[in-house]
Parts: structure tokens; C-alpha cells; sequence
């Protein structure tokens, strides 16, 4: 029987880190994800995990830690937000360049400057080229069975990748909601015991890792390592479809949510699509026919899947919680853009960034998108394909000043 | 067991010929020497930062390391050997290892006193069952010879060049050694290779069995980088230990003990030209004094420090 509790993201998470009983965690303090390593330092010191926690000096420390650790054979986790991650940037390529399937939960977190301690995407969308695999979970039920389910995922043989479990900092961290939780038993059974083929403290056999890598040998490593990848695919959803035998939970690549007969559709990541969900809702029940695809799995990106989910719609909008300073639009966007390129009859594609640093997205702003969808379909153009949600001209002062009044 | 040179010597190289590291460099010995201290029965791991040691002995796809060996980046070795240390601690506890590891990390001045003192800090200060061995030749040697902060005070390095204006860098070198004295750990050394090894061989023995953190700063020649014939490494050293530009000590429990004092002290102006790096200052015998003070006033406040009399 799962056990019904009360946790906020951060707890569910550390939660899921006791039972998973990982050999070593290393992690630094930094807002919104420190609740991770505080709750699970109090595991340790109450010695209901075997876990080596090492309290580093920073987060590069964290990270070459956690390469040390995953490197000599022990099952390693960690967890970061913004600056953290970028402090480790180095690091996370190396990881995965290493084959290392190192966890790391991520509370994604506006990324300086200006500093910001709220919720958007631009740090994990940074990373999204680091080599890592990336799950985005919604809520946290998701942020805890998204970090037992990366286990598994990073550990395939098909895969030997790190992975991150991405989860919005404060909304899903720190909210706490109703949470199904596995017994502590299964969630050892599920993950099983990470046996490396190779590693640094195998009595049997010495090995050496981190070499210098030159012309003749360091591209077709780098091939390898994104087969890894493109491999991970299977394998997500191979993982998913033994979690669902275990809880009920049913996991993809995304979620489609009233997506078969949509004109309109968003794409969205992470806990924005509660409320766009919402608004979904509100809207079919009004006979609009609108739906949403909630992108769970970003790094490897499932591009042949989305565009078959998104084939028959009219007019998309792609919610981005980050920008990509290219003038043209942002990651997320741009790559659901490129996975539409081979479709016939193309749906018209519009992109939002909205909610950097922690602007609330609320169900009004979510119905003004679908409203700008319903303009594009009636007018069959998509003019300025580039916009942005919930954001006040700076250059509009008494705009400004009354639309921040408001919020006040 | 008394020190004996021929025994350790004829010891399995846990570092292996074939590597390609200059003529000349005092790095391999370095390094040969301190793994000549692992009981042959023990497992060790070994990290480093990278470096002329880590890219000349580990070129994919050979390795000259006979122990597991783990490289990342260049500020990181402590915070890497930290984490396998803290893995062997947890499987060992679990029951998942039973064999004796012992975990070095090895460091040039560069990523030691300067982009990886950070992560050198810290693992010191938490703890953790291992050595840190700074090989240090006095500057960045593997990207053409820069300055460091341990670099000397008047060196031509290619980024503080000997010019019309400034001759070579204007800085006195940062005492790592008593940086690390002052972190409270086990134990501390300093010490060189030099005549029958035994400095550096006991200090390395000590280093390596006492439980806790501890840090070596070991004076390691570089014939590029110092402009030296290749064949004078050894003299090198001692021309360095005898000038006491670098002296032998260890710091045991916070006690101050001088290893080896020279019986007749020689003049820096012996150290400054053997070298070509102060070639542009050797003749100008107000600098030829000012680094004769800086070495005598850091040697008596040592020996101070060691309770010897000047």
C-alpha cells in the first residue's frame, strides 16, 4: 500500500534520496534546493541511511566530489540550484563525458544577473547541452518519482549518463501538496544496487579515468557518449513502464492532456501546466478545443514524438521560462520549432517567454495565450512569432509603476 | 625500520617509465618517490590535477599509473580524491570493500597554491584520509611557463616577463606550507628530492599512514621553466635546500620540527645563477640582497618556529 503523506518538493525528494540509500551525497547550500541536503543530512545523522554526506567547500566541489565518488563505484547524488549549477558548469560535462550516472535534483531557479532567488528555467536550460539527461516534473509527486525513476535511467548500460531532476524552485520546493510515497522496501527493490563494469576501487582491476584525449580518439568518445543518449530514450520509458507497475503512475516522454481533437495546444515545463491544465479545462468547458503538452523529458529531446502529438494542430504556443537571447526566440521554442520542420501542413508556431525570476503566472495570463492562438487560426498569420507574457515595457515608466502597483 | 635507499628503491615503481615527461623534471621523481611509501600491500588511489604530470602520464590510451588513477579538471584534485575518499568510507562501511586503500592527490603549484586552493582547503579542513602532494616548480610550466603565486620573487615568467622596466615578477612567493600548517591538520611537511631520498620518502610515509588529512609541498625543478641543464635536477634541489630558499620541515600536530640544516647556509646569489630565469637580476646586487633578506628573515622566523637557534 503507498503511503498517503503531506511533503513539500524539497522534503519528497530527500525523502526519496533515504530510501534510495545512495553510497555518497555531496551538496552545497543554495536557495531554493539547501532544504535537500539539510533534510538529508538529519537522515545521517540519525543513521537512517549508510550514506558518506560530504558537506563541501562549494559547488564545484560538490560536483568533483560527486565524479570522484560515482567514479570509484558508489552510487552519488546532489542537488543544486542556479549559480550552484553554474559554479559546476565545468564539472557537469565532465560527468558526463565520464559516463558517470551521477543524480542531481535541480530547483530550478532564476540564474544572476540580476541575482533572484525565484523560480525560472534559465538554469537548467544552460545546462541542456552539458551531456546530462534532463526530467522536468510538475509537481511533487513527480519531483519525488522523476528522482527513483533517474536511478535507473543514468545507470542503464545502454545509457552510463548523469542525470537531472529538474523542479521549479518555491512553487513545487517548497509548496507542500499531498504525495503518494512508496514503501521504503520497494524503493530499494526498484533501484537495486548500482554495479559499475568498471571503477576506481575494484580490487580486481586498477583503472584510469580522465585522460588527456587527443585528435585521434576524443571525437568518437564524444560520438559515444551522445549514442548514450540517444539510447536513454528507450530507456526512460522502459523504467516508466515498471514504475507504473509499481504505483499506477503513468510516465512518458510528456504528457499530452486533452490533446486529441486540440486546435490549439501549449507546450509548457514544469509546474506552469497546473495552471495551464486549468485553463484547459475552463476553456473545453466553454466547447473550445485547446489541449497541452507538458514536456516531462527535455535532454534527450523527443522530437519525432512531439511533432506526431502536435501534427494536427492549428496554432501552437511554446511557453519558455527562460530566455535564449538570440532575438529569436528561446530554447525550448526552437527546438519544438525545428521538430515541426518535417511536418506537412505545418502547424503556426508562436513563442512565450513569461515568468522569468519568479513572475507569477496566473490563469488569466494562460487564457491570453490560447486568445492569441484563436487570432492566429481566424487570421492564418502569426505576426512576431517572438513575444513575451506578463511583462511591462520598461520603457513605460507610469506603465510600469502602475502595472507593479497592481501586483502589489 | 631505518631508512634504507636501496631497499625502497628497488621497490615496484608505481609509476611506470614510459611517460612523457621532460628530461630533466623533478615531477616523476616526485611522485615515484612518495608512492615508493605505500606498503606494497596496500591499494591506493590516486588523483591530479591537470597539468604537465596528469597530460604526459596519461595520454589516451596509455597510462603510466599502476593504481587507479582519476583526473577531472585543474582547480579540483583534492575536491576529487575527497570524493572517492568518502566512497571508500561508505562501501567500506556497508561491507562492500574489504581491502586497505590509500587515497594522494598530486597538484602543480598552479593548481595548488592558486586555482585549487579552494577545494585543497576544504578537503583538508574536513577531514578526509588523505595526502595532497603539491609538486611545486614555481609556476604554470604546462601552458608555457607563467607566474604563479609561487612563483619567486624577480623570475622572468611569460607573464611577468624580464623587461626594460620591470624585472620579471614583482611579488614575493605565498608560503603555502604554513597556509596549510595554520588549517590545523595532522601533519604538514615540506621537503625536496634530493641526495638519498630519505626526506622526502619518511615525510611521504608519515603523510600517507597518519589517519586524516595531511599536505606535502615539494620542491620539484622544471628545466624548461628555470632554464637549467637537464642532468643538474638533483643539484638543483640541494642548491635550493642549502640556500634555505627551501627549507625541510615538518609541522606534526602543530610541532615545528626542522628536518635538515644546512651546515654551512650558501648565498641566494648560488641559487639565482644556476638558473636562467633570474639571469636578468643576477648582476644587479641591490635585487641579489633584497631576496638575501626575504630568505633570511622567512629561514630565522623558521627556525623560531622549530625552536632552533639561528
Amino acid at each position: 500500500m503507498a503511503i498517503r503523506d503531506k511533503l513539500s518538493g524539497n522534503e519528497a525528494v530527500a525523502v526519496a534520496m533515504r530510501q534510495i540509500n545512495p553510497d555518497v551525497v555531496a551538496a552545497f547550500p543554495i536557495t531554493p534546493s539547501t532544504e535537500v541536503p539539510q533534510y538529508f543530512s538529519s537522515f545521517v545523522s540519525n543513521g537512517l541511511v549508510d550514506t558518506e554526506f560530504v558537506a563541501v567547500e562549494s559547488e564545484h566541489s560538490a560536483m568533483s566530489a560527486c565524479i570522484g565518488a560515482q567514479a570509484a563505484g558508489a552510487r552519488t547524488m546532489t542537488a543544486t540550484s542556479a549559480n550552484g549549477m553554474a559554479l559546476m558548469w565545468e564539472m557537469l560535462y565532465i560527468a558526463a563525458s565520464c559516463r558517470l550516472p551521477i543524480v542531481m535534483s535541480l530547483v530550478t531557479r532564476a540564474l544572476s544577473g540580476p541575482i533572484n532567488i525565484h523560480n525560472d528555467h534559465s538554469d537548467a536550460m544552460g545546462a541542456r547541452d552539458s551531456g546530462w539527461i534532463q526530467l522536468f516534473g510538475e509537481s511533487n509527486q513527480e519531483a519525488y518519482d522523476n528522482v527513483i525513476m533517474a536511478v535507473r535511467i543514468g545507470e542503464h548500460k545502454d545509457v552510463q549518463l548523469p542525470v537531472m531532476n529538474c523542479y521549479d524552485g518555491f512553487i513545487t520546493s517548497h509548496a507542500v501538496e499531498n504525495i503518494e510515497l512508496l514503501e521504503d522496501e520497494k524503493v530499494k527493490a526498484f533501484v537495486g544496487e548500482y554495479k559499475p563494469q568498471h571503477y576506481l576501487l575494484n580490487k580486481d582491476e586498477a583503472i584510469a579515468i580522465g585522460p588527456l584525449d587527443i585528435p585521434s580518439y576524443y571525437f568518437e568518445h564524444k560520438r559515444s557518449q551522445a549514442q548514450g543518449m540517444r539510447n536513454a530514450k528507450k530507456v526512460i520509458l522502459e523504467v516508466a513502464e515498471e514504475f507504473e507497475k509499481l504505483t499506477g503512475r503513468k510516465y512518458g516522454l510528456f504528457e499530452e492532456y486533452k490533446m486529441d481533437d486540440a486546435e490549439r495546444a501549449i507546450v509548457v515545463l514544469g509546474s506552469t501546466a497546473g495552471t495551464a491544465k486549468f485553463v484547459v479545462d475552463q476553456l473545453r468547458a466553454q466547447g473550445e478545443k485547446v489541449g497541452l503538452v507538458k514536456i516531462r523529458v527535455f535532454r534527450p529531446f523527443p522530437a519525432e514524438e512531439l511533432a506526431e502529438a502536435l501534427s494536427h494542430c492549428k496554432a501552437i504556443a511554446v511557453m519558455d521560462k527562460s530566455d535564449g537571447f538570440n532575438g529569436k526566440g528561446a530554447p525550448v521554442f526552437n527546438e519544438v520549432r525545428s521538430a515541426l520542420y518535417d511536418v506537412e501542413n505545418k502547424p503556426a508556431i508562436i513563442n512565450y517567454i513569461y515568468g522569468l525570476g519568479g513572475r507569477d503566472v496566473r490563469s488569466t495570463d494562460i487564457e491570453k495565450v490560447y486568445s492569441d492562438l484563436a487570432q492566429i487560426v481566424q487570421t492564418g498569420k502569426a505576426e512576431d512569432p517572438y513575444r513575451y507574457l506578463g511583462v511591462v515595457d520598461a520603457n513605460d515608466i507610469d506603465v510600469a509603476a502602475e502595472a507593479a502597483a497592481t501586483r502589489e | 625500520m631505518a631508512y634504507n635507499f636501496k631497499a625502497t628503491a628497488e621497490k615496484p615503481d608505481r609509476l611506470t617509465g614510459g611517460h612523457r615527461m621532460c628530461a630533466g623534471c623533478g615531477a616523476p621523481v616526485v611522485v615515484r618517490t612518495v608512492l615508493r611509501a605505500l606498503k606494497e600491500e596496500d591499494k591506493a588511489v590516486i588523483s591530479s590535477a591537470t597539468g604537465c604530470l596528469e597530460v604526459s602520464t596519461f595520454l589516451y590510451p596509455y597510462t603510466a599509473w599502476k593504481d587507479s588513477f582519476i583526473h577531472s579538471a585543474f582547480e579540483n584534485s583534492a575536491a576529487n580524491i575527497a570524493g572517492v575518499e568518502a566512497a571508500y568510507e561508505s562501501m567500506k562501511r556497508q561491507g562492500k570493500i574489504d581491502e586497505t586503500y590509500k587515497f594522494i592527490a598530486f597538484g602543480g603549484d598552479g593548481g595548488t597554491y592558486d586555482i585549487g586552493i579552494q577545494a585543497l582547503s576544504g578537503a583538508m579542513e574536513r577531514g578526509h584520509d588523505m595526502v595532497y602532494v603539491c609538486y611545486d616548480n614555481g609556476a604554470y610550466m604546462n601552458t608555457g611557463i607563467q607566474r604563479s603565486s609561487a612563483t619567486p620573487k624577480y623570475a622572468d615568467t611569460t607573464t611577468s616577463p624580464a623587461g626594460k622596466v620591470v624585472p620579471g615578477k614583482q611579488q614575493y612567493r605565498k608560503d603555502l606550507t604554513q597556509i596549510m600548517v595554520g588549517h590545523g591538520i595532522p601533519y604538514v611537511a615540506q621537503s625536496a628530492p634530493m641526495k638519498n631520498f630519505k626526506d622526502l620518502y619518511e615525510k611521504s610515509e608519515k603523510a600517507i599512514y597518519t589517519p586524516g588529512p595531511a599536505f606535502l609541498n615539494v620542491l620539484a625543478p622544471c628545466p624548461r621553466g628555470w632554464r637549467y641543464d637537464t642532468p643538474r635536477l638533483m643539484e638543483m634541489c640541494e642548491i635550493a635546500v642549502d640556500t634555505c630558499f627551501w627549507p625541510l620541515y615538518e609541522v606534526e600536530n602543530g610541532v615545528f620540527k626542522l628536518t635538515y640544516k644546512p651546515r654551512n647556509k650558501r648565498p641566494i646569489s648560488d641559487w639565482l645563477e644556476a638558473q636562467g630565469r633570474f639571469r636578468h637580476i643576477v648582476k644587479r646586487p641591490e635585487i641579489v640582497e633584497e631576496i638575501q633578506a626575504e630568505v633570511d628573515q622567512r629561514w630565522n622566523a623558521l627556525l623560531t618556529l622549530c625552536g632552533e637557534e639561528a
